[in-house]
């Protein structure tokens, strides 16, 4: 079963944090600390996959961030890598074209997308279509162009459209830290 | 101020969001949220009532504030009232700041239940989703209690919609796995199974997980599910890539459906069902082909999600590990992902092969890719590659390939990163062990691993060195001569000195003899490392000393003068000072003969568990210390604990009670021996039994050969004969113990006594251990009481009048009986010679008919026996008579040699 789900920018900042089992606040602060610390170390010749105290930590960085999903260590490696693939092609439909800013502004539907793929630690709905059907649309909230970061990775595109090319491969350009906005 | 487009998002909280992201510094921003808090603070408590949208918008930027890390102490009671709201939006970001921010107040908790009682009745899926997915988050007690009895009768409810049921299903779980003693089991149990059925597959997705929970907790009340999960699986598997529309994943038909439903089939045996086990091994066949087709795309979601049902595949079957040839395909097609161009791929198949490679049907064919595991372990960039190749690596080791495999992980250690230095240094001296054919190897190795790893050589790697040296007098040259060449090189690890002065202090006389490792000089040798030493080795050392000075007195004088040194004498550390000062007295006051007893050799250490195995099976061990550790599968525990060494003290015959049944076809397989003596008694995938055995009067001698298939030694094997219930009494049987190395074959002889009649035959109980798995065998030995017939002539006067003599009811057991067999007088003859009774020629006035007379010779008595068999051939049947002086043995042989025509 799924323990966590971070979804972190190469800074550290955390995106969603949704937990499937109890932890108390400091440890929830140290598990995305030391998940921050593996996972972006790892190039793209690495494996998708760390073993990460007694789990295992199934992840895929789109531009800027990094979806990581924290299962069992004898649960299906590649389902769940391919269940983050499907959870951001999800996300991008919604927003049409998401970016890291669309996960600030709009947090609390992000939440709500989350439960409708994953609940209880074990995928939920795997159907983009019936995953997207929600009854608010995310018409708004994400600030034009004028906002600082706006134009700046975090309002890169985490999954371009179909015929575009794969980011998360060719995401080897780095987000200057100096550039990673306060929030 | 940036421009905030319109819609039904709120405007002021994207307004906060972007003030925040545009604070210049930590100061800045709390600045900010302090105006915020204020701000919403005066709202809340101003006369005027808020409106949802306000709340909504107020509530929602406390949970932004929250999820900054910031401590929030005040919202959570109009977070309760948006509960109550009838616009989902209002409702959402209600739910959303409970279930993130939980709070104890009992007097929330009666509110916030309320209100999800209330949603979960209002028949709104979208409001009921939302009150299960809030209890799914939460899974407190208190709501378990409240909504435990609820949650089954609204999955399982015929006018609930899908996306309810698939909410309902999850939540069950949730409360299920956090309190099981309050989901209620019931009726709802068994209709839950069929939801495997339900048409809508985002329902079988979610409800396939509950079930699988369920499944594990109590196997035998679903095992229903079995058959539906098969059914369902081969509908998927065989469906075409677009059948399922919505659920087809870039060509790939439901694939974490597939998965899951091969998890839940992973909870039990393989089908017993024909007709179920043949449409899943179809199932199964199907995947492996489909792994062999072009690619539907050249996109790797394409191939991620086709691959993540292939190794789902693969682990059923290696969890079966009944079906050859599937584990064999299974094999074959890691090995092509072993040389793929995705790491990911590599890294999976050297996984799974680590599982493959424990079945007996599979060892075979994972040892043959040894080269290109080696080559992984070299080459591969990532480091947890490299592990996954040193565990196969370990995890395939067999005494045809431990020489190579041994000498390639030395090499490894060598760059190894330091993480795992230690588990491999473990693991090359558990190999080195456990498959040592000569000790001289073994000793070599270990030597090498503290050349190269002295570090990660723990305590218990070099006390097994020693523990072995001393026991095994044939290696204990050879030891000395390679612990002083090594002790030559100028900078050695201290390990090395520590094994080096035992071993020498030992058996140094070993090599004294060569001028060039003569007593002064292993002394001085040994003492140019003294200064550079630890507390614990010198104090070894010093002990290596006096140890010298009985084994060579001709180094009396110099290794006195050492311990009478200030430095020693009066040493700071009082276990240095104790030793220099008792073992100088020692020295000068024992006699030699004195001197001699007490520091004669160490005796030979008991045999036990390697203390390495215990070392690297609590490394390995659940319990790793975390919290995070329920999920903890320990994939190397099964192969090592087969490691252990059979050790004479720890194997006690089996009593009666602690054997298995015998095998079903144990009374089939005593059958075929009635009437022969040799032949094979039982054969599997590992082992052949072959039987040889020999009757005189009421002696026997039985030599069984055992053949072991594979090319491993098994370990601890044991075949120990049994005597259930008073057999003991009846029937002697003497053993000798026996072991089997790979591929060869041994004999145990029995020697058989009997001494009086008995009825059941003994039992064989085979025990071993292969590849780790632990083997148990029960079989019927064949030993019947026919074998010590002794056939006796008689003319037919005789006969007849003996015939009449035994004409009690008591003494005749009579038996009609269909023939199994074509009735060809010439093959019964045989039998009936076979089965150890004379046949008599021209008794029967009937020449069709068959007469035996014998007697059967125990220590305590002799049985007489006639024999009658009348056979009708236009019936197909027999007539069989048998008459003894005792009525069991009449019954008994006349059912023995019914079951043989």
């Amino acid at each position: 079963m799924i323990r966590f789900i971070l979804i972190q920018n190469r800074a550290g900042k955390t995106r969603l944090a949704k937990w499937y089992m109890q932890f108390d606040d400091d440890e929830k602060q140290k598990l995305i600390e030391e998940v921050h610390a593996v996972v972006t170390v790892r190039d793209a010749k690495h494996t998708n996959f760390v073993e990460f105290r007694n789990f295992k930590i199934i992840y895929r960085r789109y531009a800027g961030l990094y979806f990581c999903i924290c299962v069992d260590v004898n649960d299906n490696n590649l389902a769940y890598l391919e269940a983050i693939h499907n959870f951001v092609e999800v996300l991008n439909e919604y927003f049409h074209n998401v970016c890291e800013l669309d996960l600030v502004f709009n947090f609390y539907k992000v939440y709500t997308v989350v439960d409708e793929m994953f609940l209880a630690g074990e995928i939920r709905e795997t159907s983009q279509t019936k995953a997207r059907r929600q009854p608010s649309s995310p018409s708004l909230s994400r600030p034009g162009g004028r906002d600082p970061a706006g134009s700046g990775p975090q309002g890169r595109r985490l999954h371009p459209t179909a015929s575009g090319p794969w980011l998360w491969a060719e995401a080897t350009v780095c987000v200057p830290s100096n550039r990673a906005a306060v929030v | 101020m940036p421009a905030v487009s319109k819609g039904d998002g709120m405007r002021g909280l994207a307004v906060f969001i972007s003030d925040i992201r545009n604070c210049k510094s930590k100061e800045a921003e709390i600045k900010r949220i302090n105006k915020e808090l204020a701000n919403i603070r005066s709202k809340f408590k101003g006369d005027k009532a808020l409106d949802g949208y306000s709340k909504k918008k107020y509530v929602c930027k406390l949970l932004f504030i929250f999820l900054l890390g910031h401590d929030i102490d005040f919202g959570h009671m109009e977070a309760v009232n948006l509960l109550s709201s009838n616009k989902y939006t209002e409702k959402q970001i209600g739910y959303l700041f409970i279930s993130v921010l939980v709070n104890s107040n009992s007097e929330l908790i009666r509110l916030i239940n309320n209100a999800i009682k209330n949603d979960l009745a209002s028949r709104n899926p979208t409001f009921m989703c939302l009150a299960l997915h809030c209890i799914a988050n939460v899974g407190s007690r208190e709501m378990g209690e409240a909504f435990a009895a609820d949650i089954p009768r609204i999955l399982v409810a015929g006018d609930s919609m899908d996306s309810v049921k698939q909410s309902a299903a999850l939540c069950l779980l949730r409360l299920y796995k956090a309190s099981p003693d309050l989901v209620p089991m019931g009726e709802w149990t068994a209709r839950v199974v069929h939801l495997l059925n339900d048409q809508h597959m985002g329902v079988v997705t979610a409800a396939v997980s509950l079930i699988t929970c369920l499944c594990k907790k109590n196997p035998d009340d679903f095992k229903t599910c079995i058959s539906l999960a098969v059914s369902r699986l081969s509908r998927i598997v065989s469906s075409a890539s677009t059948d399922l529309q919505d659920y087809t994943y870039y060509f790939v038909p439901a694939p974490w459906l597939s998965v899951k439903l091969l998890r839940l089939l992973q909870c039990y045996p393989p089908p017993e069902d024909a007709a179920v086990k043949g449409r899943l091994v179809e199932c199964l066949e199907t995947v492996l082909n489909k792994a062999q087709e072009p690619p539907k795309s050249k996109k790797v979601q394409h191939s991620n999600a086709k691959n993540a049902i292939l190794f789902e595949t693969i682990s059923l079957i290696i969890h079966y590990d009944s079906e050859p040839n599937l584990l064999v395909r299974a094999c074959n097609q890691l090995g092509q992902f072993l040389q793929h161009r995705e790491t990911n791929l590599r890294y999976l198949a050297l996984e799974s092969m680590c599982t493959l490679a424990s079945s007996e049907f599979s060892h075979e064919a994972v040892k043959t890719h040894i080269d290109t595991v080696i080559n992984a372990l070299k080459t591969e960039r990532d480091v947890s590659v490299r592990q996954r190749a040193a565990d196969l690596l370990y995890a395939m080791c067999d005494r045809s390939n431990a020489k190579q495999i041994v000498s390639e992980m030395l090499r490894y250690l060598e760059t190894a990163d330091y993480a795992i230095r230690e588990e491999i240094v473990l693991k090359v001296a558990i190999l080195a062990e456990k498959y040592a054919v000569d000790y001289s190897w073994y000793v070599d190795t270990i030597l090498n691993l503290i050349r190269i790893a002295g570090d990660y050589v723990s305590e218990e790697v070099w006390y097994r060195v020693l523990q072995i040296v001393t026991n095994r007098d044939d290696v204990q040259g050879y030891a000395a001569k390679t612990v002083f060449e090594a002790l030559q090189a100028p900078a050695c690890h201290e390990n090395m000195v520590k094994v080096g002065g035992y071993i020498l202090g030992e058996f140094g006389n070993l090599i004294a003899g060569d001028p060039r490792s003569s007593p002064p000089v292993q002394f001085s040798l040994l003492h140019s490392k003294f200064h550079l030493c630890s507390v614990a080795t010198r104090a070894l050392l010093l002990s290596t000393y006096i140890k010298f000075i009985n084994l060579f007195p001709e180094t009396k004088a110099t290794i006195q003068a050492v311990l009478r040194a200030g430095s020693q004498l009066r040493n700071a550390d009082v276990e240095l000072q104790q030793r220099a000062v008792e073992y100088l007295t020692l020295s000068s006051v024992a006699s030699t003969d004195v001197l001699a007893t007490v520091l004669e050799e160490m005796p030979p250490f008991p045999e036990r568990e390697s203390s390495i195995l215990a070392k690297l099976k609590r490394k390995k061990g659940p319990g790793a210390g975390s919290a995070l550790d329920d999920g903890r599968r320990d994939p190397s525990s099964n192969d090592i604990n087969g490691g252990v060494e059979p050790t004479p003290s720890t194997v006690l015959s089996p009593g009666p009670e602690d054997i298995g049944p015998p095998i079903p076809e144990a009374d089939e397989l005593l059958n075929k021996f009635v009437c022969k003596n040799n032949g094979v008694l039982f054969e599997n995938q590992l082992l052949q039994i072959g039987v040889k055995s020999e009757f005189r009067q009421n002696l026997g001698r039985m030599y069984l050969f055992y053949g072991n298939k594979t090319s491993v030694q098994f370990q601890n094997f044991s075949p120990t004969v049994v005597h259930p219930g008073d057999l003991q009494t009846q029937l002697a049987v003497q053993t000798k113990r026996v072991a089997v190395d790979g591929g060869a074959q041994v004999q145990q002889v029995l020697n058989i006594e009997c001494l009086r009649d008995f009825l059941t035959p003994p039992l064989l109980s085979v025990r071993f251990r292969y590849g780790g798995t632990p083997q148990a065998l029960t079989l019927k030995l064949p030993v019947t009481i026919n074998k010590f017939f002794q056939p006796t002539e008689m003319a037919a006067q005789d006969f007849f009048q003996r015939w009449k003599q035994l004409s009690l009811p008591q003494q005749e057991a009579q038996k009609i009986f269909k023939a199994n067999h074509p009735m060809d007088a010439e093959v019964t003859k045989a039998k009936l010679l076979g089965f150890g009774s004379a046949l008599l020629d021209n008794v029967d006035p009937n020449p069709e008919n068959f007469v035996g007379a014998g007697i059967i010779q125990t220590k305590a008595l002799q049985v007489g026996c006639l024999l009658r068999l009348e056979p009708n051939a236009q019936a197909q049947m027999y007539r069989l008579t048998l008459r003894t002086s005792k009525e069991p043995v009449s019954r008994h042989l006349c059912e023995l040699l019914a079951q043989q025509f």
